[in-house]
């Protein structure tokens, strides 16, 4: 599970996320964008209900509409998703870490991500980790070869443990205080300022005063 | 750090305060809403009892899932997914006393056409929408750029974002384009310089001779496609051109109020000595029209340059570049004019605007398309439409044998009937040509500037549209 850091189990305790243990699963390519992770025409909705289905899901079928042998099929339910360059590229669509994380995924290591999907993350409490192009490569051929080694990302401290041997990470500082201290859901955060954000608009002058 | 720039100068405008995980608190200027990605964060607020504080600040207009046939567009739309989208919208913006341009309106249309043509969107603002192409709006010289949902969630219920300060890169292009080439063929050539991920931790602030001579529609075009060079945002500091653009819209200030707020507009601009995280220098002089051969808008070359090889490319890029000839199924070492093309669109947040469409009529004008292609205009707001048929240049279209459509965003994404079928290849005024974007996984996107656009629907294949222009020298 994604959190052994709660005092209670309750309140923001229970939205720290400290750790992430389980089993990899690998998606090769660089620039893999959010139509990719879920196509437009899922995007239909006014709810995340199904969207665990929409995950991946041109790639993972075959012309026939028939289950392939894409990592989302052949990986059911590992948690630590291992990707390459510039994930999650493309369409500001949070639907796209949605879909990732309905189908599974707890944490993504990867070389680098798009802006807005990192973002994208953070609000959902999934740690986006990077590392350089060989430790990826390393780790994405240890899990095709042992699919059902475990593998641990510390978000503390930033490291990925796999085949009895822990490697450095990067977790992004914002992102990773966001998700050791429980505050990545900042509605509450942001309107506990209320005063200081009506006294900046007061400030701009093509805010209307009110 | 940047200093003096004018990403700096508006950031601390807009700064609310330092958050305890280490970002900062932003104001929002001007909230777009559409209806992708804004029905789960009113549900939310819903849920928590949380009213939108700055209802004013939010503006909201239906663009992704609307039908372009007129006769489509009877409410309740056929698609039900479709309709509980708009409904959703409709009501969540009334509760809230959101204005909402919806179907009925003669002002609806895509969020990114809609905003500059009302005024909405004025230099040293902050903008943000739940899109990716928010990056639009810097074209202003106001700090835009997209937002997931959980994101959309916190601007209605605070008026602000918790967001990471990014580094400023400099896109310095000098010399002037030449005849037939346009603002979206520069863009195409800075996103193959730098790299689709090149502008990762980046604004870009383009400046030089090539920008300052754009209009304000084709400095839009530019913004626009930041992010396709990875850069969550990019702008270009406001000038006369700027201002000249926004006198006599709806929203932008009148007569002295102009005046007044124009003083702000300069104050925010980048001073001249500002620093910069990182500097690049390009030469527009000798840029040909840009066409994209592969599966990222980075994938591009000059229409009449060879396509790469993928041995010829760094090694990083030699497997991706294999993998999208594979799908594209272009040859390396022949140039892209002359691949045949089965559909052509015009339209989007890039280039649907009244500016996009004349330059595609003066290549139609007199021509037909050709007989293989399905020809699809769409303009990016019911304004561009109705500003274009006053004009009368949808007769062009009309008469040259294109679809003229009613707005939104239609085959950029597929999230209404316009979509390719099956390996279908498309001349695209949009920006994406990723796998499966236009609607099918087969199909085959080549980006391209309007007039190209149109030159393909002539000719049924990648054309360089300097070859059919009389062009002004």
């Amino acid at each position: 599970m994604s959190d052994d850091g709660g005092d209670d189990g309750v309140g923001v305790e229970e939205m720290k996320v400290r750790r992430v243990a389980g089993t990899g699963v690998p998606v090769r390519g660089d620039d893999i964008d959010t139509d990719q992770i879920i196509p437009a025409r899922f995007l239909k909705t006014t709810t995340w209900e199904g969207m665990d289905q929409y995950a991946f899901y041109d790639a993972r079928r075959d012309d026939d509409g028939e289950l392939n042998d894409h990592p989302f099929n052949e990986y059911r339910g590992a948690n630590v998703l291992v990707v390459n360059d510039n994930f999650g590229c493309g369409s500001s669509r949070e639907h796209a870490p949605r879909a990732l994380a309905r189908w599974g995924v707890e944490a993504i290591v990867g070389e680098s991500f798009a802006e807005i999907f990192a973002d994208n993350c953070k609000s959902l409490g999934i740690p986006a980790a990077t590392t350089d192009p060989e430790t990826v490569a390393e780790l994405q051929d240890f899990i095709e070869a042992n699919p059902e080694a475990g593998i641990e990302l510390d978000v503390v401290g930033e490291t990925v443990t796999y085949d009895g041997k822990t490697v450095d990470v990067d977790i992004d500082e914002a992102m990773r205080g966001a998700l050791v201290q429980g505050i990545w859901d900042t509605v509450a955060l942001l309107r506990s300022n209320m005063d200081a954000i009506d006294g900046t608009a007061a400030d701009l002058p093509y805010v209307e005063s009110r | 750090m940047s200093e003096g720039t004018l990403y700096d100068t508006v950031w601390d405008r807009h700064k609310v305060a330092d958050l305890p995980n280490g970002q900062d608190q932003l104001f929002i200027g001007l909230h777009l809403i559409h209806e992708v990605t804004s029905p789960q964060p009113f549900s939310e607020l819903r849920e928590r009892g949380i009213e939108v504080p700055y209802p004013e600040r939010n503006v909201a207009t239906v663009d992704h899932i609307v039908p372009t046939r007129p006769e489509g567009r009877e409410r309740p739309l056929a698609d039900e997914s479709a309709e509980g989208m708009l409904t959703a919208l409709e009501r969540n913006t009334g509760e809230s006393g959101i204005q909402f341009y919806g179907l009925d309106s003669e002002k609806q249309g895509i969020t990114h056409v809609v905003a500059p043509e009302l005024g909405l969107t004025q230099p040293g603002m902050t903008v943000v929408c739940g899109d990716s192409h928010t990056a639009t709006h810097g074209a202003f010289g106001a700090i835009a750029f997209g937002i997931g949902t959980s994101q959309v969630r916190d601007v209605l219920a605070s008026q602000c974002v918790a967001a990471d300060k990014a580094d400023v890169r400099r896109v310095e292009v000098d010399g002037r384009l030449g005849p037939g080439v346009h603002s979206k063929d520069l863009i195409l050539k800075i996103i193959a310089e730098l790299g689709v991920d090149g502008g990762v931790g980046y604004v870009y602030e383009y400046g030089g001779e090539a920008i300052r001579d754009l209009s304000m529609e084709e400095r839009l075009a530019v913004c626009n496609m930041s992010i396709e060079g990875g850069a969550r945002a990019g702008y270009i500091n406001p000038d006369e051109t700027t201002y000249e653009f926004l006198r006599g819209r709806e929203f932008a200030p009148e007569g002295e109020a102009f005046e007044e707020r124009k003083a702000y507009w300069e104050s925010i601009k980048s001073d001249d000595d500002a620093e910069y995280d990182d500097v690049v220098n390009l030469d527009a002089s000798d840029l040909e029209p840009m066409v994209t051969w592969g599966t990222t808008p980075g994938q591009a070359v000059g229409v009449s340059d060879p396509v790469p090889a993928p041995a010829d490319l760094p090694e990083g890029k030699r497997e991706a570049a294999r993998t999208a000839q594979d799908h594209t199924g272009v040859e390396p070492g022949e140039p892209m004019a002359g691949y045949d093309i089965d559909v052509a669109f015009l339209g989007t947040c890039t280039n649907g605007r009244v500016s996009d469409f004349r330059e595609a009529a003066a290549v139609l004008e007199g021509r037909e398309v050709h007989d293989d292609v399905r020809a699809l205009a769409v303009p990016g707001s019911q304004t561009v439409k109705s500003k274009l048929e006053a004009e009368g240049v949808d007769e062009t279209f009309r008469e040259a044998g294109f679809d003229w459509r009613e707005a939104g965003c239609s085959m950029c994404l597929a999230m209404n009937d316009d979509s390719l079928e099956g390996d279908e290849r498309c001349a695209s005024s949009s920006n994406r040509n990723y796998v499966g974007r236009q609607g099918s996984k087969d199909g085959r996107t080549v980006l391209m500037s309007p007039a190209m656009v149109a030159a393909a629907a002539v000719e049924g294949e990648v054309t360089d549209v300097r070859d059919l222009t009389e062009v002004d020298a």
